[in-house]
């Protein structure tokens, strides 16, 4: 097992999300940048389902019991075991009482830690994935424990990949949302013109955009919204859902981001600057 | 199915996005929830698709790969304008306790002084009719619920509350229903249900679906508590009917 000694601004367990239950109101969480989970999953050659840490902003100190191997992928936290700096995308040997700590944030938002064979924590409507209230906590907590099976010995067949930087870009590409046929001029040339930068209300729920498009009367119905549905409000407010974001709403889905730009998005924080890009 | 207009489009790279007219109407449910039967029954299994149908609108979600509407779009169309009267599935009203007690219901009088209605008035036009389900989102297992009478209409509250109590009975403009968690909310709590309307060790978690029907009825203070108990344990038994229309 794994003890949380520090655990770090927001880290929480995922996998690919608790899906079939949106009918009844339960958004599909797991993990925010897909890619970065999956190729962390890959290097251990684990099931693409199997769960491991979303690390936001600020990483965890974890103390290791038994030994396994691990990857990390996605943001660089300036990842370290026993103090000496790793690599990312890369298996790194685990032996008990190692520690693994993080420092400086340089690139990007989320790390992804996987771990040979996956954190074993109790499944809750088929999925790992923490979404409060449907599991317990909302994020690892100091002192907590975290199952896994122990793996001896275990040779990768890749040991490190270059992974695709695409996540340094800036350009969100988007399609029309249901709701796009409402917009006018303006607020196209609003929306596709200008750069918008990452409000400070981001999390896995949605992330809001500091520049507003102007205000508008449009009304619709409660319907579907999906991870990367883009909501216009009344005040001209931009409202992009991300996976842990509510599965219908009422305001005008304007946008629908492609999956690679919710990873792209996933990577982005506070102040950071994006441009939508239509397909 | 077949009798009204419906409009089919892409919604991002996995769903498809099916509308009826824009109204609030219960036929358009009912035609709703019949092609949505149909289309589980057919090509849309519960293995690869969630299918989520809320007010006007049905959405067809791929849970394992990239769609192309070009695949769907004819096939769809034909099928609503065809297929004829499929079997819906079973459509049930459930009967919900709520205890209006003023412990519970917290903005009673205040409402009372809004809608200058007597609290027993608010209690027995709340309770008197059965509300259609037209939707289930926001939070797991809140319910949009339509067919609340038109003297019970009452503004949000200016400023809302930072912690509704789970379970908690609300009114807000045209809506009606329970918060199923303890969350944030602006609505006017009248009354508190026993019943957790969400369980995530239930088989579904939730027992409504989009399309049932929910009728309130009043309870005491003690029926509550005793509700309250029986559900803890899980012997409560929770009152249906089929619902034929």
């Amino acid at each position: 097992m794994v003890s949380v000694k520090k655990r770090g601004f927001f880290t929480t367990i995922q996998d690919t999300g608790r899906l079939g239950f949106r009918h009844l109101g339960v958004p599909v969480s797991g993990v925010m940048d897909r890619y970065a989970a999956r190729l962390a999953n890959s290097l251990l050659e684990n099931q693409a389902s199997d769960a491991l840490l979303e690390i936001t902003m600020t990483g965890p100190e974890l103390l290791f019991h038994e030994p396994t191997y691990i990857a990390l992928t996605g943001a660089d936290m300036s990842a370290k075991i026993n103090n000496e700096p790793i690599e990312l995308n890369e298996v790194h040997q685990i032996a008990p009482e190692d520690i693994v700590s993080f420092g400086k944030l340089k690139k990007g938002l989320r790390t992804y830690m996987a771990i040979k064979g996956g954190f074993q924590i109790e499944q809750i409507l088929n999925s790992r994935s923490f979404y409060q209230p449907i599991t317990k906590l909302d994020r690892i907590k100091d002192n907590m424990e975290l199952d896994y099976t122990p793996c001896e010995a275990y040779s990768p067949r890749i040991i490190q990949i270059k992974p695709d930087t695409f996540w340094k870009r800036n350009k969100i590409h988007v399609y029309p949302g249901p709701e796009f046929a409402l917009l006018d001029d303006k607020q196209l040339e609003g929306l596709f013109a200008n750069t918008f930068t990452v409000a400070k209300e981001n999390n896995r729920m949605a992330y809001q955009l500091e520049e507003h498009l102007s205000p508008n009367t449009y009304t619709m119905l409660t319907s579907a919204t999906l991870p990367g549905t883009v909501q216009l409000t009344p005040a001209g407010k931009l409202i992009i859902l991300m996976v842990d974001g509510q599965t219908t709403g009422g305001y005008p889905r304007i946008l629908q981001l492609s999956e690679r730009s919710i990873n792209l998005l996933a990577q982005k924080k506070y102040g950071d600057k994006i441009e939508f890009v239509l397909h | 199915m077949g009798a009204f207009d419906i409009n089919i489009r892409s919604f991002g790279e996995q769903a498809i996005i099916i509308s009826w007219p824009d109204r609030v109407e219960e036929a358009i449910l009912d035609d709703i929830i019949a092609f949505k039967t149909y289309l589980q029954e057919t090509s849309f299994s519960a293995k690869e698709w969630e299918l989520v149908a809320a007010y006007n609108s049905l959405t067809l979600i791929n849970n394992q790969h990239l769609i192309d509407l070009a695949q769907y779009e004819e096939s769809l169309s034909k099928a609503y304008k065809t297929i004829s009267n499929s079997k819906s599935a079973t459509r049930w009203l459930w009967k919900l306790p709520v205890c209006y007690d003023s412990s519970f219901g917290i903005d009673l009088e205040e409402v009372s002084e809004t809608l200058e209605m007597p609290i027993e008035e608010i209690v027995r036009m709340h309770t008197r009719q059965p509300y259609l389900v037209y939707g289930i989102g926001f939070l797991p297992g809140f319910m949009y619920l339509g067919g609340l009478p038109k003297t019970l209409e009452t503004p949000r509250k200016a400023i809302p509350r930072l912690d509704v109590h789970k379970g908690s009975v609300g009114l807000a403009g045209k809506q009606t229903g329970i918060y199923p968690q303890e969350s944030p909310g602006g609505w006017n709590i009248i009354g508190n249900c026993p019943i957790p309307i969400f369980n995530v060790s239930k088989d579904p978690p939730c027992f409504i679906s989009v399309g049932d029907r929910v009728q309130f009825y009043e309870i005491s203070k003690a029926e509550f508590e005793l509700h309250q108990i029986e559900a803890e344990v899980g012997i409560y038994n929770i009152e249906k009917q089929e619902w034929n229309g």
